[in-house]
């Protein structure tokens, strides 16, 4: 049994797959109105595994699983602020679903398990590991989008979803065989250890290396590989979409450090990713926000949204060194804080039958709830970058990283500003409708009470952190020291 | 209540502040220091000098103004409304106060939210328009400084600190790029010709406070932008293109002063006449003497005075007749003779008249313009002309005359609320005009360290 040891590094992810078999089963005995003790055991197994996660951590990279698995502390971060957003999803979804006769098992456990895989892709230290966890990921999220069963555009976009997503896993592969044949390993430390020696760099290495950023591209939803994003936004439950768009950006961000940080970060590789993830940066902050400024639909436009803000994260880990890893990773779980609120106002403003996703069911909002108009304009102005929002602080240091890069990096701050402010058109049209147009639907919003809670304190969350961006810019600077 | 309260309160924190101000002192005086994030090597650092004080000063009473003069005219969402001002007036506080510019830009940042609701809410008919605008015209040109500011911090070895970056030498390549960059924001604020569209939009679709500030205190922000941070970290790049800026200063001078000549609608008239008198400010700062320099900020003080006075006097009659138009008036003056008299004063402070504050400004200005070159005086000099056409025909055709209308037949004077906020701004006008030295005396040794950081050149020896 010497190869399991030590355990206890995995404990989050162990314990988290025993609750998921326990609500399976527990789920089966509950009666359909009694649905609400499925989704208390669920937010309880989520904070169990963030209060494991926060008691395991280790300082100093911990192997385990005869190298396959690592603890590390950027692992650590991540996996609580994946455990903290799945929970926040949750409180928003409730209303959602059960208006919609979609508070049933399959979406906690569906959940649950998306959890586990992301939180393996974190951990992951072998490439079959890594993608392990990511397809127990995608697959559960394939599951999420079609939820729905009766509706068309749902299963429309499950089915492009998963099309494309299978496409982009067997690309991965591909990447991953042609890694393993130029260095004859799958295990990351290894990998870096052999690249770094530099006898492995040739045509088959760099061919991996294309196939597995284009996996990368794919799963991070970045421009040309971005088609699936929009429809599968639009076409999701709004909660599915909120889920989407959040955790499983935390486990892109990981993906991408674990192979191209740490597995390919070698200085003669990065130039050779560096190019490619430039291409990918600049064209989805171009096409995001050129696109976004279109779209009427509101689930539409946060799509294009994203991709762009992909754009800034790609920025960030080409600048190929510490302050960008962690510039890029305070932009993650930046961006995570403000989707969860845009997306959870959403919610927030639909009620059984009415989907709040035009742009036009925003409409005066400021004179029907003030507060909660209040929080979305602080989220926009966050998503634009203006200070004192915490977004502006992610675009800073993302930036300050890419300056760094010397004349060329200039050139890509300059086009990122310069399309940060064409972005910023289509956020203030949200703000303009909230506040300056008379509302149509004058119904008062009753959110309930866990609902208005958790909303304040993301909005707060928004305000707060940019305030007082320090510590949690020093948390993940230390944790990337740490971790590399 | 409460805001009135608070303004006031605001503005009597700052009077120890002038009155505690050692004027001969060198450096920055009620200096703060803390950090603030750690990462980046942020300080939360704040500071003043002769010329922060001033600003801070002018921000601080205008805010008061504003508060009183909102008082019954905004009867929707009143408390958002202070509240708005109020965060403004904060920011902008901010702004003239700190040493680090991560926390300068912060703040010149944040005022963009404020004055965007403020016009998008309580604003005129085409205000969506005006507030989008007068947003992403100001983003775009703030975002290009940002990327000066960072490549600034990377270059200086990891400091926001302003004191740091006056002493970091660098590349005239490197100092033009960078000032263009910091150009781009403060020029779109200041606002310099061509990049002024946005100002006569904003201007005229804000409710009357949103107005006064803008033009009393906004646009100073890019004015003292340049003083704080163009000038002393790109000083060579200054004089490579003090050319250029001098010509777009002449250019705004001349040519909106023409521009407001034509204009039908009071408040489009006032804001062209604004850039007008911004003109004399880039042009101080860029020929580089004491005059020029003391001059400019000295405008700057006197402009908030009198653009906020000119605001507020439109302002008046449009809660009266709901008319901008200068052809809807006439004859005013038998209707409303207090008012007429205190709106005489302010236009002729406008046009430069001697006794007035607009006279003080101006003509130092063109005194340090002389010393540089005849015609850029020359030049200058015109708006002596233009602004006395312009303001005082508009003057001539609102207030005298027969009465143009029943309705005008009908108006009231001013109240005793409108009376106090024009009182003390006339108070304010005739005061630095007659008496300046007051205001003056904070500002010489600020200058004179503006002016041997910029004549000192910052490219390293090869």
């Amino acid at each position: 049994m010497e190869f399991i040891q030590p355990l206890w590094p995995a404990y989050p992810e162990l314990f988290l797959l025993a609750a998921v078999c326990v609500i399976l089963v527990a789920d089966l005995f509950v009666a359909p109105e009694n649905r609400i003790i499925t989704y208390g055991l669920t937010q309880a197994a989520l904070a169990a595994t963030f209060i494991i996660t926060w008691l395991t951590a280790a300082q100093e990279p911990v192997y385990t699983f005869s190298g396959l698995f690592v603890d590390d502390l950027m692992g650590e971060v991540l996996k609580l602020f994946v455990c903290l957003s799945t929970m926040i999803v949750l409180v928003y979804s409730r209303p959602y679903l059960a208006a919609r006769g979609m508070f049933r098992g399959e979406f906690f456990a569906l959940t649950l398990f998306a959890t586990i895989g992301m939180m393996v892709m974190i951990s992951a230290n072998h490439l079959l590991t890594l993608y392990l966890g990511l397809e127990l990921m995608t697959l559960s999220l394939y599951a999420m989008v079609a939820l729905q069963r009766d509706s068309a555009v749902a299963t429309e976009a499950a089915m492009k979803y998963f099309v494309l997503g299978a496409l982009a896993s067997g690309l991965l592969l591909y990447g991953m065989s042609m890694l393993y044949g130029a260095t004859t390993t799958l295990e990351i430390t290894e990998l870096a250890q052999m690249i770094g020696e530099g006898a492995m760099i040739g045509p088959v290495l760099v061919f991996g290396l294309v196939f597995v950023v284009a996996g990368i591209g794919f799963k991070l939803g970045a421009v040309p590989f971005h088609m699936w994003v929009p429809d599968v936004y639009h076409g999701a439950p709004t909660a599915v979409t909120l889920f989407v768009s959040s955790a499983p950006k935390i486990a892109a961000f990981a993906f991408i450090m674990r192979l191209l940080g740490q597995a390919l970060g070698a200085e003669a590789l990065t130039a050779e990713w560096r190019q490619m993830l430039m291409v990918m940066a600049v064209l989805s902050l171009v096409i995001g926000n050129v696109t976004a400024i279109v779209q009427t639909n509101l689930k539409r436009m946060l799509a294009y949204s994203t991709i762009s803000h992909m754009g800034f994260v790609l920025l960030g880990i080409l600048a190929g060194n510490e302050i960008g890893y962690s510039a890029a990773m305070f932009y993650v779980i930046v961006y995570v804080l403000m989707t969860l609120g845009a997306f959870g106002m959403i919610l927030l403003l639909s009620r059984s039958g009415f989907e709040a996703e035009n742009l036009e069911d925003f409409k005066g909002l400021n004179q029907r709830s003030p507060w909660y108009a209040f929080v979305m304009l602080l989220i926009m102005f966050s998503m634009v970058g203006i200070p004192p929002t915490v977004g502006f602080y992610a675009k800073l240091a993302v930036l300050q990283s890419v300056l760094a890069l010397g004349t060329l990096g200039i050139v890509l701050a300059v086009i990122a500003v310069l399309f940060s402010a064409v972005g910023a058109f289509y956020y203030l049209r949200v703000v303009k409708l909230m506040y300056f147009d008379a509302p149509t639907d004058t119904a008062e919003l009753a959110p309930r009470g866990d609902v208005k809670v958790v909303m304040t304190l993301n909005g707060l969350a928004v305000l707060y952190f940019g305030i007082v961006p320090g510590p949690l810019m020093s948390l993940c600077l230390y944790s990337i020291q740490a971790s590399l | 209540m409460i805001a009135l309260v608070g303004a006031g309160l605001g503005f009597l924190v700052t009077i120890p502040l002038y009155l505690g101000f050692d004027p001969t002192a060198r450096g920055f005086q009620f200096m703060e220091l803390k950090p603030w994030i750690e990462a980046f090597r942020v300080n939360y650092h704040l500071g003043i000098d002769g010329i922060s004080l001033l600003l801070i000063l002018l921000n601080s009473f205008t805010t008061v103004l504003v508060v009183i003069a909102g008082w019954q005219v905004i009867e929707q969402r009143v408390a958002q409304y202070l509240a708005s001002f109020l965060f403004l007036s904060g920011f902008m506080n901010g702004v003239f106060a700190s040493l680090d510019a991560l926390l300068f830009y912060v703040f010149f940042e944040a005022t963009l939210i404020p004055m965007f609701v403020i016009i998008g809410i309580w604003g005129g008919p085409n205000r969506v328009y005006a507030a989008l605008k007068f947003f992403l015209y100001t983003l775009l040109g703030s975002l290009l400084a940002l990327v000066a500011l960072i490549y600034l911090y990377n270059a200086s070895g990891g400091s926001f600190s302003l004191p740091v970056w006056y002493d970091l030498p660098l590349t005239l390549t490197a100092q033009i790029f960078v000032f263009l960059a910091l150009f781009a924001a403060f020029a779109v604020k200041v606002p310099m010709w061509p990049v002024h569209t946005w100002l006569p939009d904003a201007h005229v679709e804000a409710p009357t406070g949103g107005s006064v500030v803008l033009a009393a205190i906004m646009l100073k922000l890019g004015g003292y932008g340049f003083i704080r941070l163009s000038l002393p970290i790109a000083p060579d790049a200054s004089h490579y293109l003090a050319g250029f800026v001098i010509a777009l200063s002449l250019i705004a001078v001349v040519y909106i002063g023409l521009v407001a000549l034509v204009q039908s609608d009071m408040k489009k008239l006032i804001a062209y006449s604004s850039i007008s008198h911004m003109g004399f400010v880039t042009l101080g700062l860029f020929i580089f003497n004491p005059q020029g320099i003391e001059g400019a900020v000295i405008q700057m003080v006197s402009h908030g005075f009198i653009s906020g006075a000119l605001f507020l006097c439109v302002g008046v009659l449009y809660d009266r007749l709901h008319s901008r138009q200068i052809a809807d008036y006439g004859g005013v003056v038998n209707r409303m003779p207090v008012f007429a008299a205190l709106f005489m004063l302010f236009a002729m402070a406008n046009a430069g008249l001697p006794g007035t504050s607009g006279f003080v400004g101006e003509f130092v200005v063109i005194m340090g313009a002389i010393k540089a070159d005849f015609w850029y005086a020359f030049a200058a000099a015109t708006t002596l002309i233009f602004g006395a056409a312009y303001t005082l025909w508009m003057y001539k055709r609102v207030i005298f005359g027969p009465v143009a209308s029943e309705q005008v037949g009908r108006l009231r004077d001013i109240n005793l609320r409108e009376f106090l906020v024009l009182g003390l701004l006339a108070v304010a006008v005739l005061w630095m005009g007659l008496y300046p030295r007051p205001f003056a005396e904070v500002l010489h040794v600020a200058v004179d360290e503006l002016i041997a950081q910029v004549s000192e050149s910052k490219v390293p020896a090869p």
